[in-house]
């Protein structure tokens, strides 16, 4: 036989050994060694047998067994048996699925400073989720393996929100965080997880680029206690040409969730000659100081060359410091830079004292310096979530 | 994962995919279907091989044969079979099953092909029948077969995609393992069908399904994103064949079967040039759509100008001009 047998049916193995060595090995299950080590963290965890076929929430029927998504803006109209772009959701028949409800691919205990979150409760440990799928596809994906392929490709674990909720009590994680791919494609687990969540007292985070539907996202607020936002550039350009996506209605989200009073924070991973010019920096920064106020902290952060686009080099140090002046002096009072440990950008300052308040390396909160959300020495109240 | 999982693992890993492939048998020179410098695109038609809405296997047969000898122009198509193919080669048949058993490729039509392939000196089992689902092609009325004696089918989602990202004018894909790993030559056996995206779904956009992430792709009616999944060095290399399904067309509403856009156009189109052929059948699906009081694909905004990409100076997968495509008449 020269078709390999699946990748679940392998003879002599353990589950775990299999999937360490199928990661490594050739097929697509890149996720497998992470797979494994949750797993082995998790014992609770089964892989999934089969996708899931839960209706999605946000779309509308249309003639010919047709439908049309409302999730994202890119509003996919979609044949009988065929799949959105983002690749998890399917018309059966007139009707529309997530495949990927309590199918998440990656879980892992991670610090909140990875997401990044260095205004939400610093020093905590967020236990991560994501399934397969992403509704853009950034030329400089880092995580490419499992948010541009479709469910069957990567193994999945059977987790429901009920699972998922008991497995972060049981980890002590204060938070959920969504993240890893985009959640907004598999916006109805994240919602029903957010929910189990809550009911035991955690709090529910997500990781998003922001290309989401008004009225899903509003839902969402409901559920959701803070929100990162990649902004991948300032221009439309950029947009179409590397993402495959909008920047308007990125936008439109930021402020819709500093309207709805959700905790906010951007990231802006810049990219050596496509979205790192001065100028650009300084509309952006003005766009944010009157459209969002000067507290939604703003993470510069460092590229390394990743999937389709290798051929530009790490960003200079110095070009992201140079970004975090910018956003200093544009009004912005929580400029940081991220991807570099050890640079003094990952600490938070007091924006009217200028002591430090929170120190930190990489994803490490090494001294918390706050009283009860304020800076001890002025007394200045920092924005954020604290307790 | 410790030093000895991770040795194992690298030890490992290439063997689930081949560990049982066999050294290549040498190719065969080129064979294409070309005269006087035209590409050319047979067109074998019998309204006979339906009968009373069954498929006569028989007439079928007769029919490709017809089809394949007059694109190759030929006396015999067993000829032809001989010189597109060598004996100890591993042939995968690329089929179109998304659409359930009335709009997908004809499981008598791959039959008769594996049996020529046979015929030509191709051994059962080093024929792979693929799509990219196990489920697709069950749907579809195939079987899913990976043991055992004879051909073999099955999904990618069972076979897997090699780790190679290729990243091809404006698409970054994973291709099939069958194309990768366990295919010398493919056979390119799509559907005539209207496409509700990218305007027709014919042999460049068949190839589709031998990508990990199609989804991504079909914006701008799938220009260039086809042209680009065509231009895969593996796929472009391996194709030999191009026998398109027209037994049962569709004219509109497709992918997925519409028995009011269906119909019995009980013909075949075999070629060489994947451009040629998609001219070839495009105009057809027009044609039919004229008929039916349809307006055209431009007007309906989804004109297929990925086929005339596919023949640009960038892509050069075929000619698009139709002075220069000579459709022969079997």
């Amino acid at each position: 036989m020269k078709i390999p047998a699946p990748r679940m049916r392998s003879e002599g193995w353990s589950r775990r050994e299999f999937l360490e060595a199928s990661g490594a090995g050739c097929l697509l299950a890149a996720l497998g060694p992470i797979a494994g080590r949750a797993s082995a963290v998790f014992p609770e965890l089964r892989i999934a047998k089969n996708l899931s076929s839960v209706e999605a929430r946000y779309y509308e029927k249309l003639p010919n067994r047709r439908v049309r998504c409302k999730l994202c803006p890119r509003e996919c109209v979609i044949d009988d048996q065929e799949r959105g772009y983002c690749g998890v959701r399917e018309n059966r028949g007139g009707t529309y699925f997530t495949l990927v409800h309590s199918r998440p691919v990656s879980i892992h205990v991670d610090p909140i400073e990875k997401k990044p979150f260095f205004h939400f409760l610093p020093g905590t440990e967020a236990l991560s989720l994501a399934t397969v799928g992403c509704n853009v596809e950034c030329k400089f994906c880092q995580n490419w393996q499992i948010s541009q392929v479709r469910p069957e490709q990567v193994d999945a674990y059977e987790a429901s929100p009920q699972l998922i909720a008991e497995l972060a009590q049981q980890a002590g994680s204060p938070t959920i965080s969504y993240t890893y791919t985009e959640p907004v494609v598999f916006v109805e687990y994240m919602y029903d997880c957010a929910a189990e969540g809550r009911k035991k007292g955690i709090r529910n985070v997500m990781v998003s680029n922001g290309y989401i539907q008004k009225g899903a996202m509003e839902d969402l607020c409901g559920v959701l206690d803070a929100v990162k936002i990649d902004l991948k550039a300032f221009t439309e350009r950029f947009y179409t040409e590397l993402v495959a996506g909008e920047l308007k209605p990125v936008l439109e989200t930021l402020k819709l969730l500093v309207s709805r009073g959700m905790w906010t924070e951007i990231v802006y991973l810049m990219i050596p000659t496509k979205n790192d010019s001065k100028d650009e920096l300084k509309e952006m920064c003005r766009w944010i100081v009157g459209e969002l106020g000067p507290n939604v902290p703003v993470h510069f952060t460092r590229f390394y060359p990743q999937y389709r686009l290798r051929n530009l080099p790490p960003t200079p140090v110095e070009t992201l410091r140079v970004a975090r002046e910018i956003a200093l002096e544009a009004g912005i009072h929580f400029a940081y830079i991220g991807n570099v440990p050890g640079d003094e950008g990952e600490n938070t300052y007091c924006p009217r004292c200028h002591s430090v308040l929170i120190r930190r390396v990489g994803f490490s909160v090494l001294q918390n310096n706050l009283k009860s959300g304020r800076c001890p020495k002025c007394g200045e109240r920092i924005p954020g979530v604290w307790s | 994962m410790d030093r000895r999982a991770f040795l194992r693992s690298v030890a490992v890993g290439p063997f689930l995919i081949g560990l049982s492939s066999k050294g290549r048998a040498a190719p065969p020179a080129p064979f294409r279907a070309v005269r006087g410098g035209k590409s050319v695109v047979a067109r074998g038609q019998d309204p006979s091989v339906w009968q009373g809405g069954r498929l006569d296997e028989s007439k079928l047969g007769v029919l490709l044969d017809r089809t394949v000898a007059a694109a190759f122009g030929v006396s015999d198509a067993k000829e032809a079979w001989r010189r597109l193919f060598s004996r100890g080669e591993r042939v995968g048949i690329k089929v179109n099953c998304l659409s359930g058993k009335h709009m997908s490729t004809n499981l008598a039509l791959v039959w008769a092909i594996i049996e020529r392939l046979q015929e030509a000196g191709i051994s059962g089992g080093d024929i792979v029948v693929w799509d990219r689902l196990n489920a697709d092609l069950e749907k579809a009325g195939y079987p899913v077969r990976t043991r055992g004696q004879g051909p073999r089918f099955c999904g990618n989602d069972y076979a897997g995609y090699y780790e190679r990202l290729y990243a091809v004018g404006e698409i970054g894909s994973l291709v099939s393992n069958v194309v990768m790993r366990e295919c010398d030559a493919l056979v390119n056996v799509p559907v005539l069908k209207d496409h509700g995206i990218t305007g027709v779904t014919l042999a460049l956009k068949n190839y589709f399904g031998a990508i990990h992430n199609p989804n991504k792709y079909h914006a701008r009616c799938g220009d260039p994103y086809i042209a680009d999944a065509n231009l895969i060095p593996p796929l472009r290399e391996k194709t030999r064949l191009i026998i398109c399904d027209g037994l049962e067309a569709q004219c509109d509403g497709g992918p997925p079967y519409m028995p009011q856009w269906a119909w019995k156009y009980s013909a075949l189109l075999v070629a060489t040039d994947p451009v040629a052929l998609d001219v070839v059948g495009w105009r057809i699906i027009e044609q039919r759509r004229k008929e039916v009081g349809l307006p055209t694909l431009r007007e309906a905004g989804r004109e297929p100008t990925y086929i005339l990409t596919a023949a640009d100076a960038t892509h050069q997968l075929g000619v698009a001009d139709p002075a220069k495509i000579e459709v022969v008449e079997a």
